[in-house]
């Protein structure tokens, strides 16, 4: 009966976000505290973990890498990643790229800028890919591209859900018109997704911008951002530049994306992960079986 | 130095006014020189094509957007026997920096769609510099399933330094607009023939971009940034942009070895602005060849053919085709 449906008061109920859980709370100069880059309070990094790398005083999103983003976004021990190993060539022999390259390896343990595998978000079964903006700026070349494909390829093969974190500056300059045709092979292979009727969330984290902005991150069938996260084509440096006036206020932020409809929601990272659950329980994803 | 005037013909330009010099000299003084004025157009015609076969992608780039440039109205005008230009994304607002409409080609109707720069100050102001805004590539888009629907091949010509960084763009979904053009362009059942003219500026330019064959004229460039902006991004200094030109290979030759393109459309000597005419005609050749090639292929083989073309940029080339296998070796 339709009255039942709104006779029901409570909506589904979902497991917060989970825990991010570090060894120690030493940053990388050994300190032990954080000032955050909105309010420029000094906030003990103990607090920040526990608040996921929010602010308390004034709500800023501090960035996360690819790997603390899977901590606090998929069921422990659920995650089976794929295309770890592959690696990037300086297929174009560009001044520089190679140490660049060791040193986002270094610096992010990651030999991509994006993570990819498999994994289950309250116990729904998903396929996922995250982008860390340490690795070169979370750059897309042309192995970065490759992963993203794969990770729709593999969301098509086995049928489950894609969900995308985007976090980028665009498209690898150091692997020159190769990169570029990313945004080409990632885009097609959305479309394959689509005629599939295979769901696909995308979220736009701080900052998403340039090719990847203009390819796959904006092809979600639904589009998700962090609040105050930087979402553009062109960045707001450039387009200052090019029309030599003051930017309006909140330009390129989440909420100014919301406003002109470019996105669907506008999800707190608390609550981030119960409304990926959410919007995956109404897409009639199968919760898989013996789930820890 | 006004922009025309192209700094690395600096020589060439001295040598043909000595050669007008002297003619009019032979006139005014009934002199024959004519021994000596032959000998030195000879001498013009060597130094024109020894700058010509070594040119630098920073020398190339200058031609690319040389101001006389052929545009895409130049050579709808040339190629086709008719035209009608149709405007409007039904959306906000007709974009006349990304033009586009049914033409007839040898007795076939094909849809073009084209980045269009203007040729005066007063005209670029109008085309916004061939910079277009969302509304132009959704008008695009448009056009290219309407030629979808009535099963007309698509012709495609990109010369822009990159679609319109400004608020209004931004905040009418630039990315967005260009992301479902690469999106929807991979699965249109139609052949997508794509040319690059002069600039193709990143993604302005890929938004347009998705064929079944890419060409770019010989002295045209293909680039995931402009140099000037790469040399100021990675080296904060934008003086560098000649050697980030180079860096990042973006001149037809390099953009044929890396897969990215199918042919390189030669160019009358000194660039297709020198005879834009025989430009058009060695261009309405090619055209042909591709639109009867693709006349062979079924639906199924068409999409087959893109969708592997895309599938692999990247990962194909002599320089990257080992790391392929290797690819799926490890995925295995």
């Amino acid at each position: 009966m339709l009255k039942d449906w709104f006779g029901k008061s409570k909506y589904v109920t979902v497991k917060i976000s989970g825990k991010l859980n570090k060894k120690n709370h030493k940053n990388e100069d050994g300190r032990l505290w954080t000032k955050c880059p909105g309010c420029k309070e000094i906030i003990f990094n103990k607090k920040l973990l526990e608040n996921l790398m929010v602010c308390p005083k004034c709500n800023y999103h501090i960035r996360l890498s690819a790997r603390d983003r899977l901590q606090i976004t998929v069921d422990e021990n659920s995650f089976n990643e794929f295309g770890e190993d592959l690696k990037t060539n300086d297929v174009i022999e560009f001044p520089g790229y190679k140490n660049k390259l060791d040193e986002a390896i270094m610096k992010t343990g990651l030999k991509e800028a994006v993570l990819t595998g498999e994994a289950t978000i309250d116990n729904y079964p998903v396929v996922i890919a995250i982008m860390d903006f340490n690795f070169m700026g979370g750059s897309m070349g042309t192995v970065a591209g490759e992963k993203i494909t794969l990770a729709i390829e593999k969301a098509i093969e086995e049928k489950k859900p894609l969900i995308i974190f985007s976090a980028a500056g665009g498209a690898r300059m150091q692997e020159g018109t190769l990169s570029l045709m990313q945004m080409a092979k990632t885009s097609a292979a959305i479309k394959k997704l689509n005629k599939k009727g295979i769901l696909y969330i995308s979220v736009l984290t701080d900052p998403t911008s340039g090719g990847v902005t203009a390819s796959f991150a904006s092809l979600g069938d639904i589009i998700m951002s962090e609040p105050g996260a930087l979402i553009a084509f062109a960045g707001p440096r450039v387009i200052k530049q090019t029309i030599s006036t003051k930017l309006p206020e909140g330009f390129q932020r989440a909420e100014f994306l919301l406003e002109h409809g470019m996105i669907d929601l506008v999800s707190p990272r608390h609550e981030m992960r119960g409304n990926l659950a959410r919007l995956l329980k109404m897409h009639n994803i199968e919760v898989t079986r013996n789930a820890q | 130095m006004p922009s025309n005037i192209l700094e690395f013909e600096k020589p060439l330009i001295e040598l043909e006014e000595k050669i007008k010099e002297l003619q009019s000299f032979m006139e005014e003084k009934d002199l024959d020189l004519s021994n000596e004025i032959e000998r030195l157009k000879k001498r013009a015609l060597n130094l024109q094509k020894e700058i010509y076969a070594n040119l630098e992608p920073e020398q190339i780039i200058k031609i690319a957007r040389h101001p006389k440039r052929p545009t895409s109205l130049y050579y709808i005008q040339k190629i086709f026997d008719d035209f009608i230009e149709l405007h409007g994304d039904r959306k906000f607002g007709d974009d006349k920096a990304l033009i586009g409409g049914i033409a007839m080609f040898e007795g076939l109707p094909v849809t073009v769609i084209g980045h269009q720069k203007g040729r005066s100050t007063k005209e670029n102001i109008k085309r916004n510099f061939g910079m277009a805004h969302p509304e132009g590539y959704r008008k695009a888009l448009r056009l290219m399933k309407q030629a979808d629907k009535f099963n007309r091949p698509i012709i495609s010509f990109i010369n822009t330094t990159g679609a319109y960084p400004g608020i209004g763009a931004e905040e009418r979904g630039q990315a967005e607009a260009i992301a479902v053009n690469l999106m929807e362009m991979s699965d249109l059942k139609v052949p997508i023939i794509v040319v690059v003219i002069g600039e193709g500026g990143s993604g302005g330019a890929l938004g347009i971009g998705l064929g079944d064959e890419i060409l770019a004229f010989e002295y045209s460039y293909y680039s995931v940034s402009s140099p000037e902006a790469c040399a100021a991004i990675l080296w904060k200094d934008a003086d560098r942009a000649a050697e980030a030109a180079r860096a990042l290979k973006i001149t037809a030759t390099d953009l044929l070895e890396y897969g990215i393109i199918e042919r390189i459309i030669k160019e009358p000597i000194g660039g297709a602005h020198k005879n834009p005419e025989k430009a058009a005609s060695i261009l309405k050749k090619e055209l042909l060849n591709s639109i009867n090639e693709f006349k062979k292929l079924s639906v199924n083989e068409l999409l087959k053919k893109r969708h592997l073309k895309f599938r692999q940029i990247g990962n194909q080339g002599k320089k990257v085709k080992t790391r392929r296998y290797k690819n799926l070796e490890v995925l295995k």
